[in-house]
């Protein structure tokens, strides 16, 4: 890959940054849901380009692959079948709008700590690590998360199956009486286990 | 039904469980199909080539005339009357020589059914169908055979019509 | 070529000249796989008719060969009808969405040594990224037509691709162990060295589940409930006519080559040539054959796209629960205990472990 010019992925991230935050207010303000929706996948999307940028290939394909690809599919499909209001969705907007408000200063307070943090000298992250660039970054991240991460690694997947499996045992409902459908003895099913051919003398004409 | 028969066995059980990881089943499909593939084709390429036609076949109307020019049709309505679709519309007049003959005669393509029951009441072999099946309309109303175009067509195929009648004759 | 370029346009800062060799090569890829797609139409239409004891298409050019061009002209002349009360704006994104990722996919294809447009490093992950965008054209075009028929129909498709992604993914999962690579380059190159080096031995059942979720995820038959046209009209694309289903139609025939080319090039070697291993390069006719080369990942890609259409003609449409229980109930397992499996080969160092 060439050397692009220094302004090349500030333009960059100055277009996306701005597509980003223009997308992230749609979808707190867009009236069709659906809508909502798609600009949420937007975001991701413009997210993704943006860690791109800062050369973290796999998590940018990681959140199109997840958050995309699979979470954003489902909930648009949750979405459509819906049948929303959107007058009612309105009514609820200046209701809860002092509590949005709250959550976004508290966000905004978070995230400013980190500028500050940077600002008073403190090593946060190492950008130009070159371990990470010189094996890519796939390969880096696996050799950390199964190395010096691993407890935290398998505790993590440990908790993701128990909340799956928790999800399915709540809902799951047994119903008796269920007439179902047994595959596997439909498909051991030989033609001799249901026709049986018999050998009978022919009628004859009285 | 015994019981016995209609539940699989466990011998059985194992050898379907063989049988559709190795998608035996699916596999047998397959080679009808591809057997098929190699197959000759049996396609017509209709306008280049057309399936053999029966003399029987039933097409376009026509009137037939005997072999001095004088039209057969007697207006018996014996075709109107059998017409199970009431394609056929007769009207009667007397001729100049005193006999009786049908100054209207129109057949509506569209009402027809192509029974061939008409053919078969005429007393005098008037009203024929043709082997001609590929005719079309450009206008309204063309779908309406007139006597002159039902005469018209007997005469451009007499020769075929008669043949037909002829090869037919030995069966009527 | 490339170094041709660079002399003609010695005047341009060298960014630029790479940058215009990449779209070059963007551009070259995009043209022959939407010519690849204009004949597999055309392929499809003749193998099924074979199949039937018909001829397929004969009439247009040579034994009907410019059928498919005659088949673009009439729907790019057709009208595009926007059903009333749709949604005007993501009626007609929707196509484009299906479109985009069915190309953008080809990217990281290996097509031949040392030759894929964007050579990543994540590139598996890559392609899966870009096979799961593909549903949101589908999901979108039933929704916005606003037709009960086409939202049926992404309905099915939205579950059913979601599921067999699934599957796909943890079959990707065996051959990149196998491989120890993500890049689609370096996963050919593993397997050089004749057939007994294809991963499609070590790796057989990940092979069947791959490929036939592969089927799935296109939307072909016997998976093509989404379409299913006895049952629900055409689907999620009942109310495109024109150019608009001319989009869907490329996609999905992108796709089905997209699928056909990665199965050759995850299980059977890409450009890999199939006597590699068995004679040496000193005759010139078998050196040739036993070359590797972009003839051996089309002949490879070839055949599984015959066998695309060869289950088409010979397979009845999945019934949608069938679907849901093959794909979560038989295909996910048996991934998983084939991964478990080559955990074991791998600690005993056979196969591809070696």
């Amino acid at each position: 890959m060439q050397q692009l010019p220094e302004i090349f992925p500030l333009i960059l991230f100055y277009g996306w940054s701005g597509i980003l935050i223009a997308a992230a207010v749609g979808v707190i303000t867009a009236r069709n849901p659906v809508h909502s929706v798609l600009l949420l996948v937007l975001c991701f999307v413009i997210s993704a380009a943006i860690w791109l940028l800062l050369r973290a290939e796999f998590l940018a394909v990681a959140l199109v692959l997840v958050y995309v690809g699979a979470v954003m599919v489902l909930l648009l499909f949750v979405v459509m079948m819906l049948d929303i209001n959107v007058e009612r969705m309105r009514e609820g907007l200046t209701r809860y709008a002092p509590l949005g408000v709250v959550v976004g200063l508290l966000l905004a307070a978070q995230l400013s700590s980190v500028w500050w943090l940077r600002q008073s000298g403190l090593e946060i992250a190492a950008p130009e690590d070159s371990l990470v660039f010189e094996q890519g970054n796939t390969q880096a991240l696996g050799t950390l998360l199964y190395t010096e991460h691993l407890y935290a690694f398998e505790i993590a997947g440990y908790i993701l199956l128990l909340a799956i499996v928790g999800a399915i045992t709540l809902t799951l409902r047994r119903r008796r009486g269920l007439r179902v459908q047994k595959v596997s003895e439909q498909v051991a099913v030989r033609p001799a286990n249901r026709v049986r051919l018999v050998r009978m003398p022919a009628e004859k004409d009285e | 039904m015994n019981d016995s028969r209609s539940r699989p066995g466990a011998g059985d059980r194992i050898r379907a469980v063989f049988r559709t990881f190795a998608l035996w089943e699916l596999l047998r499909g397959l080679r009808v199909t591809l057997k098929n593939f190699f197959r000759r084709k049996v396609t017509l390429q209709y306008p280049e080539e057309k399936a053999p036609q029966s003399p029987r076949f039933r097409g376009l109307h026509a009137l037939r005339r005997y072999a001095n020019g004088e039209e057969r049709c007697i207006a018996c309505k014996l075709c109107e009357a059998v017409c199970p679709a009431l394609a056929i519309t007769i009207e009667s007049e007397v001729h100049e020589d005193g006999t009786r003959r049908a100054s209207r005669y129109d057949i509506d393509l569209f009402k027809c059914v192509y029974c061939g029951f008409c053919e078969e009441a005429c007393p005098v072999d008037a009203v024929v169908e043709t082997r001609i099946h590929e005719y079309h309309m450009e206008n309204r109303g063309e779908n309406i055979l007139t006597k002159e175009r039902l005469l018209e067509i007997g005469d451009q195929y007499e020769e075929q019509i008669a043949a037909d009648r002829g090869a037919d004759a030995s069966y009527r | 070529m490339a170094d041709l370029l660079a002399n003609w346009l010695g005047f341009l800062p060298p960014e630029a000249i790479g940058a215009l060799i990449d779209l070059l090569a963007v551009l070259a890829v995009t043209v022959v796989v939407i010519l690849c797609v204009a004949y597999a139409t055309y392929m499809e239409r003749k193998v099924i008719g074979f199949m039937q004891l018909r001829q397929g298409p004969n009439r247009v050019g040579f034994r009907g060969l410019l059928q498919p061009f005659a088949d673009v002209l009439k729907l790019l002349v057709k009208e595009i009808v926007i059903p009333g009360r749709a949604n005007r704006w993501l009626f007609l994104t929707a196509p484009v969405l299906s479109l985009v990722p069915a190309l953008a996919a080809w990217a990281v294809v290996p097509l031949f040594p040392g030759f894929a447009v964007a050579d990543l490093n994540a590139g598996l992950l890559y392609l899966l990224a870009m096979t799961s965008l593909g549903i949101y054209g589908i999901i979108l075009a039933g929704w916005a037509s606003n037709s009960k028929y086409a939202l049926l129909g992404a309905m099915r498709s939205a579950a059913q691709m979601v599921a067999y992604e699934i599957a796909m993914g943890f079959a990707l999962v065996g051959v990149l162990m196998a491989a120890g690579s993500l890049n689609l380059g370096v996963i050919v190159e593993k397997q050089a060295g004749g057939v007994a080096n294809w991963f499609i031995l070590p790796l057989l059942p990940l092979f069947l589940v791959y490929f036939i979720s592969g089927v799935a995820e296109t939307n072909r038959a016997p998976f093509d409930v989404a379409e299913g046209e006895s049952e629900i009209v055409a689907g999620f694309h009942v109310e495109y006519g024109g150019a608009t289903f001319a989009m869907f139609f490329l996609a999905e025939y992108a796709n089905m080559i997209l699928i056909a080319t990665l199965t050759a090039v995850l299980f059977l070697g890409g450009w890999e040539s199939p006597f590699a291993g068995l004679v040496g390069r000193q005759w010139a006719v078998v050196g040739i054959l036993a070359a590797p080369g972009l003839f051996w990942l089309a002949a490879k890609t070839f055949l599984f796209l015959f066998v695309f259409l060869w289950l088409r003609a010979t397979f009845p449409r999945y019934r949608y629960d069938q679907i849901m229980r093959l794909g979560w109930k038989v295909f996910i397992p048996v991934t998983l205990v084939w991964i478990g499996v080559e955990a074991v080969m791998s600690v005993l160092q056979v196969g591809p472990f070696k």
